[in-house]
């Protein structure tokens, strides 16, 4: 019971993550590296936050800002100043290292065990009891999901899934692209920094450490999302995203139980990710894509 | 109206296979034109749409359309009087969005993509009689992905798209040179009847001499970065696709092959 929530909580969490990882990979086709700093700068912003005794609520929206503001970085050094795609993520990724350093005050460990978080202060947490936390984090993948799904069917999300589809598309209509795509960094890494600070809420710590292999986790979770559920059409491919990253999440905690160590949870991250890309390629035959 | 003035431009400066193509190229297209504009590969007619659309920069000269220099208008901005339609099908709508999203996009150009509802319920009904105009079926398909359709249906929703709003040039680009011939003439119709009631100012480049003779007023022949035939009225209609091949073989000639 305790694995199977630990298992859901920290599915929920990367599901928010899996989400903006939806928004490049899948809408945008950009490979976007940013995620495994933009991840720790979310954890990092709470961190500092709460520390100084702020509200712990304000650290969601003030981290999902800050995130924004990274996307936009990528955003802008790959439109304005022509850096390949993968270049301007890891561009972004280098930098923002050093300034989750700045914002962390400079150590590479921050503990926030005794202060009040997002979970301790939620007005249900004695009736929800070990529920509690689970319950949070589902309600904020759960809204930040419906947010995502109702921004995708206003006419600046058509934009968004043309440019990614076809930007030959958005010049037609007299619409840069690459203002378009920029509009989708900003959101996706505002999605994933959202997702560091509601993990650094539940881990109670900050670690400069916690963003590496970040992106190999979202790629992971959208990809099984989309794979298994492609067949059903009824369902949204941010739900499937969100999904996806449970499975994933299952499928790591199985490994350890089955007698793996902590710290070979890279290797397993890794190892899975490639199992899951390989077995994609077996599943996607015969289908058109 | 659209006047190309003096226009230079060389492919590959500096290396061996330096091209001049366009050399003090200079073109008027008056408004209510439609240009038929034929000529073999490498000739610069997809070129010349490239240079008027800001798809390529020019090297010197002037771009003017409607009494604007554009030649510093970034090419989407250009797209906000012009409409084009490419050689390949897929080119001109999004795979992966249905039909009824692509219509919604085009019917909003030239307006702001903010974030009220992307397919407005109001105007679904307006945009299934623009799609029966085309006698395909497609206003019953509503919500199929654009991406499942046929090279014909994509290239006819990409036409009518193109013409959803309001433009002054339409360039077609052999925009019906990779269809087969019977869908080919559908277009072709299809884009005579747009042309006509909106009254758009047209550049159709094609390979197709027959269409080149039965559609527009006007037609220009390149070769080598100039305009080598240009006639238009009585005298285009008089013309036949064998004056157009005796024409094209003495080019060939003259350049030995």
């Amino acid at each position: 019971m305790q694995l199977l929530i630990s298992v859901l909580e920290q599915g929920f969490i990367y599901a928010i993550l899996a989400l903006g990882v939806y928004i490049t990979y899948k809408i945008l086709d950009f490979p976007d590296l940013s995620v495994d700093s933009s991840f720790p700068l979310g954890a990092a912003v709470t961190a500092c936050l709460i520390t100084k005794g702020v509200n712990p609520y304000i650290t969601l929206p003030v981290s999902f800002f800050a995130g924004a503001l990274a996307g936009l970085a990528t955003g802008i050094i790959h439109v304005k100043f022509h850096i390949r795609d993968l270049l301007s993520g890891i561009i972004t990724m280098t930098v923002l290292y050093s300034i989750n350093l700045h914002i962390s005050g400079g150590v590479a460990n921050v503990p926030i065990f005794s202060n009040e978080n997002i979970f301790s202060a939620f007005p249900l947490a004695d009736k929800l009891g070990k529920f509690n936390t689970v319950f949070v984090v589902f309600l904020i993948a759960v809204f930040a999901k419906l947010l995502l799904d109702a921004y995708l069917k206003t006419k600046s999300g058509y934009l968004l899934r043309a440019a990614g589809d076809n930007a030959t598309v958005v010049t037609s209509l007299a619409k840069d692209s690459g203002t378009v795509k920029i509009i989708g960094l900003v959101i996706a890494n505002a999605l994933v920094s959202l997702s560091g600070c509601v993990m650094c809420n539940q881990q109670r710590f900050f670690d400069i450490s916690m963003g590496t292999g970040t992106i190999v986790i979202g790629l992971a979770s959208v990809i099984i999302g989309t794979n298994l559920f492609k067949r059903l059409t009824f369902m949204k491919a941010t739900t499937a995203a969100i999904i996806g990253s449970v499975i994933y999440k299952a499928c790591v905690a199985i490994a350890i139980s089955m007698g793996l160590k902590s710290m070979d949870m890279k290797l397993i991250t890794g190892i899975l990710f490639l199992i899951i890309l390989v077995a994609g390629q077996f599943g996607g035959k015969g289908k058109n894509d | 109206m659209i006047e190309l003035k003096n226009i230079y431009k060389t492919y590959g400066r500096g290396t061996v296979n330096e091209l001049s193509l366009f050399e003090n190229f200079s073109l008027s297209i008056n408004d209510g034109d439609f240009i038929s504009v034929v000529g073999s590969n490498g000739s610069g007619k997809t070129s010349m749409l490239n240079m008027i659309c800001g798809s390529i920069p020019i090297d010197s000269g002037e771009i003017i359309i409607n009494g604007t220099d554009v030649n510093k208008m970034k090419e989407f901005r250009r797209y906000r009087k012009i409409g084009r339609v490419y050689q390949n099908p897929a080119m001109g709508t999004c795979p992966s969005m249905t039909i009824l999203e692509n219509m919604a996009m085009a019917d909003n150009k030239g307006k702001l993509f903010g974030l009220t509802p992307g397919t407005p319920k109001k105007r679904i009904p307006y945009y299934k009689e623009l799609l029966s105009t085309l006698g395909l079926g497609l206003e019953n398909k509503l919500n199929v992905l654009v991406g499942q359709l046929s090279g014909g249906q994509r290239q006819a929703m990409a036409l009518l798209m193109t013409s959803m709003s309001p433009i002054d040039f339409l360039i077609l680009d052999e925009h019906t040179a990779a269809l087969d011939p019977k869908t080919a003439e559908t277009i072709m119709r299809l884009t005579d009847e747009i042309v006509k009631e909106k009254g758009l100012t047209t550049i159709m480049v094609t390979h197709n001499l027959l269409f080149s003779l039965e559609y527009g007023n006007r037609l220009i022949m390149m070769h080598e970065g100039e305009a080598i035939l240009d006639i238009s009225g009585e005298e285009k209609k008089n013309a036949s696709t064998d004056d157009l091949l005796a024409l094209f073989n003495k080019i060939s000639l003259e350049r030995g092959n």
